[in-house]
């Protein structure tokens, strides 16, 4: 087991929902409810779910883009009610950096790239402006890219290789852990390939960890080490990647997997077998009560109405299901 | 049921810019039989989408045209038609789905009004029976309790619920053939299986034809019969489902199928392809996949490769094969 | 999207260049226009046959060279006090163009500071300008001119005050609306990410974003605010006299229209040229500038 370096604790993030012009509080939203992982040195960890499941959330509650309603934060091992703000800003932000989905808006379209992947260093002052300029060559050769690139604007690059711009930015400060929020689904599938090779590969090189947030399963097993998957701002099955694969134990997860894998039709015509869920995801406003997922579940059962079930261990999993 | 429902011959679309001429179809030939799906598979800028709306067209003026070729649906040559004989076939014969649900519908009117008005549109029926039609077509769509959905506006419904109605447009007046662009695509994927498993229901029900737009192999896999793989304007290879993904023959079919990664596997490295597409503005001689290509051979660079069938309805534009 | 006709064989380009010409004249003209504007009233003394206050009781009410009677001497005719109207006309540039620079200037920075600061800070700070922006954009101008003019006497301070103390509330009011759009833009939490201060963030990336409709903006409240300018001389609560102005100019000549028309005339004319062609090139720009914000 590696050194556990960012760590969540029963993260809960609930919006207030307001009515009426004095703004009374009719309801919450449940976005994320009691949400706990753990990120390892030098290995990834995936969040997974669909849109609405709470997984954009927890990643901004951990790069301080949204304040936590109740839970903690542990960064290698203290928690981040006990920093002070400039603490934060120097000790914890450098540590936590993100690179965002979008290579199209997640960047100044009036600054050149240089500019942009200069611009964290010179925000936190840390270096003379040749030392600057060295290091953003020495970002862009890590990320594939040549230095004659440094002086052009974003727009004038394809969807790739401005995630690899991003990249270079992220790592700029030496973090220790990279937020990646769906780093490859507005990318062309061809080059889905080369940005998750390069990723890995500069994990490795430098020791990193990754939180990455996606929706395509199959990307997550070939990039994560463990996995926890969300539905309705909860985890509900969290382990080792490869057992969670092999072995899914919760319906959810069974049902993704199956929605997500590559099913050839058969010879004769015939079907494969397919878990379709019925109905959609409820809303985060009033989930169902007892187990969340329940009035989706082809396996529910009387008391899944009604309680709420427990964390159970099986094996290298955690999963949250009466069964 | 082998009866081909749509022949496009040699279509070439290109789009006339200040900067030059983009070629972004460019020769594509391709069958559709009834009742069967049509992938059409490439990524961003392979002129997918550009050979749906030709078919259709429904090009953006006045930068788009179509400079040559045949679309010949069920007899009739699409291309030799006026526009208004167009339009005529344009709902009732062929329909479309476009990709955004959100923009495909008019925020300001019911879905029950929307439905309405392509059916008033193409069948001459007396208004009495417009409206068994429309909930017709949302039960063909399996959405719960068409009569009280009537009423409902688009931003009361689901991503997944607005791409139905969407479909219940596009099939309100029996169309032979329905041509999807990217459906799926800002779908959540357990939504996605829920969405393909109904459109084969329907496909069953109504017979349709589909000509199936997208980028995503799973999709692909799921739901086509036959494919065709594009790239760079043309199509590459073209072959029934099955036979694509196990003994392609192209080498950017092979390179994009291994490129992606796959779920019932631990794969330890990708493979990537090299380099970007080229621009549709400066296209170099020869081969289009040439500077990307691991198979290339100095013929590739010189001179297009012909299209060729090397097995039964499979067929290949490359080199290496012919 | 359009009906597509087919065609084969060559394509003709006629259309798209055809378009594109007509788009480069609405370019070209105003553009024209304005910058011999901006010339001669720098250049005024050099230009302007006669200097613009010299009375001549003998020469009065002359009018334009090409109507009989005139004489080329002045060109454009005279007024009641026998002044020469193209000098004054030139000089008159000269007071438009300055009112004019000097109000956008103050109210579209004191705007863009106050719009920024509103949209990005929220809460209460927001609140509050926007009150206070709410507030100036109820209040008529117009009235507010002429009591400044009536109370501190006018002048070419007084006209500039008067037109500058309200005229920022429709840029803050922009300006915030762009920053409230770009605020949630990813590059901007990119930069919180990396732990840029709120102030480094409104200057580095939210203002370089709002430049193009800011001069936009600029470019449509020339044509107004000459407008304005012309508006309060010719009620007497502008730029005293003998300063010649157009508006003041064109009131001159209200008394006298039927026996002299040219003395309101030409400076009225000049009015609308120039308001247009301010017009014409804020169009122009939004045209050219709107697209190419969608690159975002």
């Amino acid at each position: 087991m590696s050194e556990v370096l960012l760590e969540g604790r029963h993260l809960t993030k609930h919006y207030p929902v307001t009515k009426g012009p004095l703004k009374r509080t009719i309801g919450w939203v449940r976005a994320v409810d009691n949400v706990s992982f753990a990120i390892e040195r030098g290995k990834t960890l995936s969040l997974v779910g669909e849109s609405g499941a709470g997984k954009t959330t927890t990643a901004k509650m951990l790069l301080l883009l949204e304040q936590l309603t109740s839970g903690s934060i542990l960064f290698k091992g203290k928690d981040l009610h006990q920093f002070t703000r400039s603490q934060l800003k120097k000790e914890y932000r450098p540590r936590v950096q993100a690179v965002q989905q979008n290579p199209w808006s997640s960047m100044n379209p009036r600054m050149r790239v240089k500019t942009i992947i200069a611009e964290p260093l010179v925000v936190n002052n840390k270096q003379s402006k040749k030392q600057t300029r060295e290091r953003v060559m020495e970002l862009l050769e890590q990320v594939g890219l040549r230095p004659e690139h440094a002086d052009h604007y974003p727009h004038e690059f394809s969807g790739g290789q401005r995630q690899r711009i991003a990249v270079a930015r992220a790592l700029a400060l030496r973090p220790s852990v990279v937020v990646l929020d769906e780093p490859v689904s507005a990318l062309d599938v061809s080059i889905r390939a080369q940005i998750m090779n390069l990723l890995k590969d500069l994990q490795v090189k430098h020791d990193l960890s990754y939180l990455v947030i996606a929706h395509n399963l199959a990307t997550v097993r070939y990039m994560s080490h463990r996995v926890a998957i969300m539905y309705l701002g909860e985890i509900v099955e969290y382990g080792e990647a490869e057992m969670l694969f092999e072995n899914p134990l919760h319906p959810y997860t069974r049902a993704l997997m199956s929605a997500s894998l590559l099913t050839l039709p058969e010879e004769n015509g015939k079907e494969t077998d397919q878990i379709i869920l019925s109905g959609e995801m409820p809303s985060p406003l009033s989930p169902p009560p007892g187990c969340r997922f329940h009035t989706r579940c082809a396996e529910a059962k009387a008391i899944c109405s009604s309680e709420e079930p427990e964390i159970r261990t099986v094996g290298t999993q955690q999963v949250k299901c009466h069964y | 049921m082998n009866k081909i429902i749509l022949q496009v011959e040699d279509l070439r679309t290109y789009f006339f810019t200040r900067k030059g001429v983009v070629k972004a179809v460019e020769g594509v030939s391709f069958h559709v039989n009834e009742g069967e799906t049509f992938g059409i598979v490439g990524e961003s800028g392979c002129g997918k989408t550009v050979t749906g709306l030709s078919i259709l067209r429904l090009l953006p003026e006045p930068a788009g045209r179509i400079v040559g070729g045949k679309i010949v649906l069920d007899g009739t040559n699409l291309l030799a038609l006026s526009k208004k004989e167009m339009r005529a076939f344009r709902g009732r014969m062929v329909s479309m789905i476009l990709q955004d649900p959100m923009t495909s519908l008019n925020p300001v009117y019911t879905i029950g009004n929307q439905i309405a008005e392509s059916v008033r549109l193409h069948q001459n029926i007396p208004d009495n029976k417009v409206r068994e039609e429309v909930i017709s077509a949302l039960r063909l769509l399996k959405i719960p309790a068409p009569e009280m959905r009537l009423r409902d506006y688009p931003f009361q419904m689901s991503g997944g619920m607005r791409q139905r109605v969407v479909g219940a447009i596009a099939m309100s007046c029996h169309p032979r053939l329905l041509i999807a662009d990217e459906p799926t695509t800002a779908l959540d994927a357990t939504i996605q299986a829920q969405y393909i498993a109904l459109f084969k229901e329907v496909q069953k029900t109504t017979g349709v034809a589909i000509i199936f737009i997208t980028h995503d192999f799973g999709v692909v896999a799921n739901m086509c019969h036959r494919v065709a793989v594009m790239y760079s304007g043309k199509i590459v290879e073209t072959a029934k489902t099955r036979e694509i993904f196990e003994a392609p023959k192209h080498p950017y079919t092979s390179a994009l199928i291994e490129s992606v990664p796959r779920l019932d596997r631990k794969d330890e490295r990708l493979y990537s392809i090299e380099g970007q597409p080229p621009s549709l503005l400066n296209l170099p001689p020869g081969c289009r996949f040439f500077p990307r290509c691991d198979y290339a051979m100095e013929i590739c660079g010189e001179k297009e490769p012909a299209e060729v069938e090397i097995g039964k309805d499979h067929f290949v534009s490359c080199w290496n094969v012919s | 999207m359009e009906e597509t006709e087919v065609v084969t064989g060559e394509m003709d380009y006629g259309n798209t260049r055809r378009a594109s010409i007509f788009t480069q004249l609405t370019f070209i003209i105003p553009a024209f226009v304005l910058a011999v504007l901006v010339f001669i009233a720098i250049f005024a003394p050099a230009v302007a046959p006669h200097p613009p206050n010299k009375m001549s009781l003998t020469k009065r009410l002359q009018p334009p060279a090409f109507v009989m009677g005139g004489s080329r001497a002045h060109i454009l005719g005279t007024d009641k006090l026998g002044r020469d109207i193209l000098s004054r006309a030139i000089y008159g540039a000269r007071v438009s163009i300055s009112v004019s620079l000097l109000v956008i200037l103050i109210t579209s920075s004191c705007g863009t500071i106050l719009g920024i600061t509103a949209g990005y800070l929220g809460g209460r700070v927001d609140g509050l300008i926007m009150r206070i922006t709410d507030v100036s954009l109820c209040f008529p101008a117009l009235l507010l001119a002429m009591l400044l003019a009536v109370s501190i006497g006018p002048s070419f301070l007084t006209v500039v005050l008067s037109m500058s103390i309200l005229g920022w509330a429709p840029y803050a009011r922009l300006i915030r609306g762009e920053t409230l759009k770009l605020r949630e833009a990813d590059f901007v939490a990119q930069a919180r990410i990396i732990g840029s201060s709120a102030l480094r963030i409104m200057v580095r990336h939210i203002f370089p974003n709002i430049i193009n409709p800011l001069i936009i903006m600029m470019t449509l409240s020339v044509g107004m605010l000459i407008l304005t300018e012309s508006t309060l001389s010719y009620l007497g609560f502008g730029i005293p006299p003998p300063t010649p102005s157009w508006g003041s100019m064109v009131s001159d000549g209200r008394s006298l229209i039927d026996r002299a028309w040219w003395i309101s005339f030409f400076p009225g004319i000049a009015i609308g040229l120039v308001v247009l062609s301010g017009n014409f090139l804020g169009d122009w720009l939004r045209d050219k500038l709107d697209p190419r914000l969608r690159q975002i």
